[in-house]
């Protein structure tokens, strides 16, 4: 059977050439970055190259500057615990939004039982940040401000500069947790008034288990992790060198190939949105239409449910995901479709495609053939559907 | 995640549909918990002749549905309230665990359609 691939924001494969760079990093080059003989100078020498790979993606001006981690979970727990602890004399009070991430959200839950203040912003209905109600919240206590550069289900990219803007005018730390938009978009910490940026390896084709975050010189983060005092202190552990050999690698594919690989993808999601809004009755998009990760396909449909959607495409060898609460662990729907304004029937009816480097116009074509028929045969079996979509 | 026999039903659904002239008719669930059942019956000398579902929910919704108009077809009204969730979830070789509450509600529709058929002729005498 034909098989699909549309979840690349859950799970994307390794590039071959990033395979290849890694490798020899298992057992021919395995020397302890820490170590002072020769084996050690070269695992250095390596880490900093990749370093400087990631620097160059994301705009940092010191190449020191990119802290490496295991993963864009780890990097927002550091920059926003290290942030709120080591500022915690400055003020308690931090704003983010509705619509992170868990491994922000989470954080920032577990900072409100320390004595932390948290705001969590509101969005408009495409998701972007309400700016005005930033502005009304912001105080001098503020100490830090994290919104994310792209939300991964939605799609939508955040007004990110102006965003910082705000933050750097009353003093706080702006962090960006820019996983899901990791090599998919350009960014540049500088320009955007960055002072913490979390990416994902992953999400650019690297390895798993590897991710980084950018400290700007100057900001005050606190670790989480203790021990050796790796990383500039702020991530002690023997480095992951192959991992990291594999992100720097990554990192590097990402800067050069993000352009002509974000406007394909751009024409193939484009078409796979359009498709499904004029082939089925009472679809709808979840997101805004340009302003959006380009691999992102998020679209609802009325009177069904998406883990059946997720499960008839899967029996057609087509892979996505919902954020319908039949997928969820916590049997929540996703906190962001709710946030957008969307009801939980709505939410529970989505469907999300996201697309990457191995799709095709053939793939978009086959789930376009497929779709119709899956939509009208669940709503035959739902009790909510009217009885004239169903004739 | 989900058996061979859930994904059997749920790919063929058996006796999905309305009965215009139902004797029974009983919806459990909510659209927003994502799982929504209607429960379609016949009733003729105190047996269940007909029985068809409709389901707005996760594949184990459906299969459960599915699975319960099998179950009941043609058994008397006090063997039909004898079927419980567990009887519908071990037909279909088990459900995942976290589905045992929200998406097994096949039993209770069916219960609640009886309930209503009672209720009906209890009201016409």
């Amino acid at each position: 059977m034909r098989t699909v691939y549309m979840d690349y924001a859950a799970g994307k494969p390794v590039d071959e050439r990033v395979l290849e760079a890694m490798m020899p990093y298992f057992n021919q080059k395995y020397g302890n970055p820490s170590s002072v003989h020769s084996f050690g100078n070269e695992a250095r020498k390596t880490i900093d190259e990749a370093r400087g790979r990631v620097a160059e993606l994301t705009g940092a001006e010191r190449t020191n500057e990119i802290i490496f981690t295991s993963g864009g979970t780890e990097s927002n727990n550091l920059a926003i615990e290290g942030v709120a602890y080591r500022n915690k004399a400055k003020g308690n009070h931090i704003i983010t939004s509705s619509i992170e991430h868990m491994s922000v959200m989470n954080t920032c839950k577990h900072l409100s039982k320390q004595g932390f203040e948290v705001t969590y912003l509101p969005v408009d209905r495409h998701g972007f940040v309400d700016l005005q109600a930033l502005e009304k919240e912001i105080t001098d206590k503020t100490i830090l401000v994290s919104i994310m550069y792209a939300n991964g289900e939605i799609g939508t990219v955040e007004p990110i500069g102006k965003i910082g803007e705000i933050a750097h005018r009353k003093g706080a730390y702006f962090h960006v947790d820019a996983v899901a938009a990791t090599g998919q978009i350009p960014m540049d910490v500088k320009k955007e008034n960055i002072d913490l940026l979390s990416l994902s390896s992953n999400d650019m084709y690297g390895p798993r288990g590897v991710g980084a975050l950018y400290v700007r010189t100057g900001a005050g983060v606190q670790p989480v992790v203790y021990g050796g005092g790796q990383e500039r202190g702020l991530r002690s552990g023997t480095e992951n060198l192959p991992g990291i050999v594999g992100m720097g690698k990554a990192a590097e594919i990402a800067k050069a190939e993000m352009k002509i690989e974000a406007a394909r993808l751009t024409n193939l999601r484009d078409k796979l949105i359009k498709g499904i809004l004029d082939s089925i009755p009472e679809s709808y998009l979840n997101g805004h239409p340009t302003e959006r990760l380009p691999n992102n396909v998020n679209v609802r449909f009325s009177y069904i449910e998406g883990e059946s959607l997720i499960l008839s495409l899967d029996m057609e060898g087509v892979a996505c995901s919902s954020g319908s609460a039949c997928t969820s662990k916590t049997l929540e729907p996703s906190h962001v479709l709710l946030a957008i304004g969307l009801k939980h029937e709505e939410a529970h009816g989505s469907l999300l495609f996201t697309l990457g480097k191995q799709n095709t116009e053939d793939d978009v074509k086959y789930v376009l053939d497929l779709l119709p028929g899956i939509v009208k045969r669940l709503r035959k079996i739902s009790p909510l559907t009217p009885k004239e979509l169903i004739v | 995640m989900y058996s061979e026999k859930v994904m059997e039903h749920f790919r063929n659904p058996h006796n999905m549909g309305e009965i215009p002239d139902a004797d029974g008719v009983g919806t459990v669930g909510n659209p927003i918990c994502g799982d929504l059942m209607t429960i379609y019956i016949k009733v003729k000398d105190n047996r269940l002749t007909d029985i068809k579902f409709k389901t707005f929910g996760c594949g184990a919704a459906i299969a459960t549905s599915s699975m319960i108009t099998e179950l009941a077809r043609g058994k008397t009204l006090e063997e039909a309230l004898k079927i419980t969730r567990g009887d519908v979830a071990e037909s279909l070789d088990g459900l995942p665990p976290v589905k045992m509450h929200c998406s097994n509600l096949a039993a209770d529709g069916l219960h609640a359609a009886i309930e209503d058929y009672l209720k009906k002729r209890g009201g016409q005498k």
